[in-house]
């Protein structure tokens, strides 16, 4: 096996072991980056001599302070980071051209926290300009395209995160979602995505798209690699005053408790929505929990359909605002860089949040996100997560996203309504399409019931060999 | 002719009266400022020296509120007789202005921290918290953004339209001025723009059976109580006799901001149609709505000082100084501080001073608190107050006294010697071992003088 096929979990045996060292690790990722990311692209930024030092640091530790790795789970170990994330001295675009050369003076929480954990960063990962859109076909750079099929699209807006993750350019790498941005590029790629309850991760440093929704994330290899990742970056952030105190457990802790007596919820209107295939996928992933012991209850959840339009209104409603700042004064370029989606966006929200309309369409958005909220909570009396498809489709041919402006609001279908309601959400590959393209299934808890998704994914990956699966490269 | 028009216009003003509501904005004095952990204190500091990732606006930034400003709102409207709801929330303020780095204000809109208040019989309409902006300084050629103000604590307190007169708009400032330095929580000095006015100024006018109303003008760029009272007298008078020459009444829309030229004395139209500027209000997504409790508020009342309307009272009624005094005594916190501790000083005395007489001294005397402290005020009211008690017989022993015993003093002041005079003075308190007025045993020396010349 190739050092850069390891997921963070063997990487960091491997280190500890002294099998091989940060510098390798890190040069074989580097060198898959080189070897295919001409066709992938799914790096922005590839810090190739500032990884190498990080990597010779981490082996300098690792040399001198062996213990040190116990309380450092990234020590040497590479991480692709979404572009969104300011990153101190390190070009940060969220692959719009007004930021094209904007270098932050600062690091996100998130960067600080995997830094803290030893990680090396391998570089930046492209995604759709300002997080807009499903394909990152929005990037004003260029477009990602799928590893498993080079015609094909890897979903977005985390596409170039979740496509370094399939490619085996890098260990590990961090997402952002607003609705979606993880799970969707997860499920097209065949990678493990995991959204948390919104304010589990702190947003500080995250270039806003919709505030009240936005949540960083992992995207790993397996559901114990994001299991880890989210340990180290969630918690409480004295600079986002949207972070919960609810403490962190240790993910990895009741990970393998398998799922005997585990309520498992399947909602018609989610399946509904799914293409065939997909829908075979996940019944049968169903079968496989149920045999394992899960009790499977058919729920109703109110229809997706509604969440598509609260989501469009707040989102919109609060990227016209966040995206204000970009007035080409202070730093970055002017407005005039701004490319078709952002200009729509700000367009349809200051349309929503001006006088006359703010009632009929930002308030009573409000209101029914509400009623999404109640809905969820209900569900989850009766059981203890929902299954259900991911994407309603496998990854779509390039181009699919053109001249189709709710192209993302499309494909987020099924992601939205647990985003409006700030639930954690992971998606999982569950099968694969008749023309090898992965299947993503997700599963959905309560707020803070990360640790439940986290035990029930990881038996079923036990359970199952998709995520063994890798692209012909 | 020209006499009869200024007989008419006589008249007619007589009919009409200004209504004004007030917008002050009171910078708030915290450690930090609001939203971020830089210093909130930025008067007179380089350029952009007191700056962050937050107040800069940079993406990805985010805000988190200063407890202690909130807190201090809460007890600013408690002092204005507020009351506070359980629930108030930050909303953003969408606007472009190059000084705005985030291009929307944190500010409150429907939810403000405090409603419903009164100062005086002024009504209260609300009390807010919001951040302020940066500085733009024009240089040649070039204007350049200074952000270390940027996000510092701004506090906004409106009132109703019960104002009917500049001199009452005035003494409402600098009455809810002296509240403020009573809280400690700002300096709200005008001049260093701790404390902005904004006043609404139209005319209520009788037409026989009519009443109607001038288009609003909100007034800006006040910087002292001085043109705020001059500001409004312009405009009163602006809007009176432009509504003469046009007869154009208030409706929607109309509203005007206008700028007070303080060089030229007078208003200058700034902007149109004030009301249909859209800030496109929404509820600040990066901040938690505040809830609070009952306990929460009694606990913030309870660390309220006595507000300096009741102080008077009470020095008048404990005290027994008079009402004037009272309100002189009371002008700043650190006068009144000064008197009660004196006061409390005189208490362990033997034969303490009269309360009244501690008051009327620090009044009379203009006394400098910066160059005395309590106990040295006492000191010098006792040395007077032990003259008092000198017979005047003992002083004019003293005088004989001293007059026979230097006699070349005598004699140079005949001889028209002034400083002489004084040496005798010093003698005389000498011999009293300091007791009596200096002031009054001139006087006396020198009728004794005069009286043995004639002799």
């Amino acid at each position: 096996m190739k050092l850069n096929e390891l997921t963070i979990k063997e990487a960091h045996e491997g280190l500890r072991q002294k099998k091989f060292s940060s510098l390798e690790l890190v040069r074989a990722c580097l060198g898959q980056i080189k070897r295919l990311d001409p066709k992938i692209n799914a790096f922005i930024t590839v810090c190739e001599r500032e990884a190498a030092k990080e990597a010779e640091r981490a082996d300098k530790i690792l040399g001198q302070k062996p213990t040190d790795i116990s309380a450092r789970p990234l020590l040497g170990i590479p991480v692709a980071v979404k572009d969104n994330f300011c990153t101190k001295g390190l070009k940060t675009t969220a692959s719009s051209n007004v930021l094209a050369d904007f270098i932050p003076p600062y690091d996100a929480t998130v960067v600080t926290k995997i830094k803290d954990a030893g990680a090396v960063i391998l570089g930046k990962t492209n995604m759709d300009a300002w997080a807009h859109g499903s394909s990152t076909e929005t990037s004003d750079f260029f477009t990602t395209h799928n590893p498993w099929n080079f015609n094909r699209l890897p979903g977005g807006s985390s596409g170039g995160s979740a496509a370094s993750i399939a490619a085996d350019e890098t260990i590990a790498s961090l997402g952002s979602e607003t609705a979606g941005s993880i799970r969707q590029p997860s499920s097209w790629c065949g990678t493990v995505g995991f959204k948390p309850t919104y304010g589990r991760v702190s947003r500080y440093g995250l270039i806003a798209m919709a505030s009240s929704l936005d949540c960083p994330g992992p995207i790993a290899k397996t559901v114990s690699d994001a299991a880890i990742l989210l340990r180290i970056i969630a918690g409480k952030d004295p600079s986002d005053a949207t972070t919960s105190s609810y403490a962190v457990p240790n993910y990895l802790e009741k990970i393998n408790k398998g799922t005997k007596g585990i309520r498992v919820g399947v909602a018609k209107e989610y399946l509904a929505v799914a293409e065939n295939e997909i829908k075979e996928a996940v019944l049968a992933a169903v079968k496989t929990l149920e045999k394992m012991g899960a009790k499977v209850k058919d729920i109703s959840l109110v229809d997706p359909k509604y969440a598509i339009a609260v989501y469009t209104i707040l989102q919109r409603s609060e990227v016209s605002s966040n995206l204000a700042r970009y007035d080409g004064i202070r730093f970055g370029f002017g407005r005039e860089k701004f490319g078709q989606e952002a200009k729509r966006r700000i367009m349809l929200g200051t349309y929503y949040l001006s006088a006359g309309y703010y009632e009929a369409y930002y308030l009573k958005a409000q209101k029914m996100r509400s009623i999404i909220c109640r809905d969820f909570e209900k569900a989850f009396k009766d059981v203890d997560v929902i299954l259900g498809p991911s994407a309603p489709t496998t990854a779509l041919p390039l181009g699919a996203s053109k001249d189709h402006p709710m192209f993302g609001e499309m494909m987020d279908i099924l992601f939205e309504p647990s985003a409006i309601a700030g639930l954690p959400g992971l998606s999982l590959t569950c099968g694969f399409s008749a023309e090898g393209l992965p299947i993503g299934m997700q599963i959905l808890g309560p707020q803070f019931s990360e640790e439940l998704l986290f035990q029930v994914g990881y038996a079923f990956e036990q359970a199952t060999d998709w995520h063994k699966r890798k692209p012909k490269l | 002719m020209m006499r009869q028009i200024g007989q008419i216009s006589q008249i007619r003003r007589a009919n009409y009266q200004p209504i004004i509501g007030l917008e002050i904005h009171i910078e708030l004095k915290t450690k930090s400022k609001m939203f971020c952990g830089c210093p909130a204190d930025h008067f007179g500091k380089p350029p952009n020296t007191q700056t962050c990732p937050v107040c800069l606006g940079l993406p990805g930034a985010l805000p988190v509120p200063n407890r202690k400003a909130v807190e201090w709102t809460i007890m600013a409207g408690l002092a204005l007789g507020c009351q506070i709801p359980g629930e108030s929330k930050f909303d953003r303020k969408n606007y472009f202005y190059p000084d705005l780095p985030k291009g929307y204000q944190i500010s409150q809109y429907d939810q403000p921290l405090a409603i419903s208040g009164k100062l005086g019989n002024i009504g209260i309409c609300r009390v807010h918290l919001e951040e302020d902006t940066g500085k733009l300084v024009h240089v040649e050629k070039a204007t350049l953004i200074d952000f270390n103000r940027s996000g510092v604590p701004l506090m906004e307190i409106v009132t109703e339209p019960d104002l009917t007169s500049s001199d009452e708009a005035k003494e409402f400032l600098q009455n809810l001025q002296r509240i403020i330095k009573y809280l400690g929580i700002s300096e709200a000095d005008m001049e260093k723009g701790q404390m902005r006015c904004e006043p609404t100024v139209n005319l209520e006018i009788k037409k026989g059976n009519l009443t109607v109303y001038t288009p609003l003008a909100e007034i800006k760029n006040i910087n002292s109580f001085r043109f705020v009272k001059r500001a409004i007298d312009f405009e009163v008078q602006r809007q009176f006799e432009e509504f003469e020459r046009t007869g154009i009444e208030k409706q929607a829309g109309n509203k005007v901001t206008r700028g007070w030229n303080e060089q030229k004395g007078i208003t200058i139209l700034q902007r149109e149609k004030e009301e249909a500027a859209d800030y496109r209000y929404f509820p600040e997504p990066d901040i938690p709505p505040m809830r609070f409790e009952r306990k929460n508020i009694e606990d913030l009342r309870k660390k309220l000082p006595e507000l300096p309307e009741k102080r008077a009272r009470r020095f008048i009624r404990e005290y027994g100084v008079s009402e004037y005094n009272a309100a002189i005594l009371i002008e700043n916190k650190g006068k009144a501080d000064f008197f009660e501790e004196a006061v409390s000083y005189a208490r362990e005395l033997e034969k303490p001073p009269g309360t009244k007489a501690i008051g009327d001294w620090i009044v009379n005397k203009r006394v400098d608190l910066a160059k005395t402290s309590p106990e040295n005020l006492l000191k010098a009211i006792l040395a007077k107050a032990g003259a008092a008690t000198l017979d005047d017989s003992e002083l004019i022993a003293a005088i004989t006294s001293v007059l026979g015993i230097n006699q070349k003093a005598v004699i140079d002041y005949n001889n028209g010697k002034e400083p002489a005079l004084m040496f005798l003075v010093g003698q005389v308190l000498r011999r009293t071992k300091g007791k009596g007025d200096p002031g009054q045993i001139r006087l006396l020396l020198e009728k004794e003088l005069h009286d043995d010349k004639k002799r």
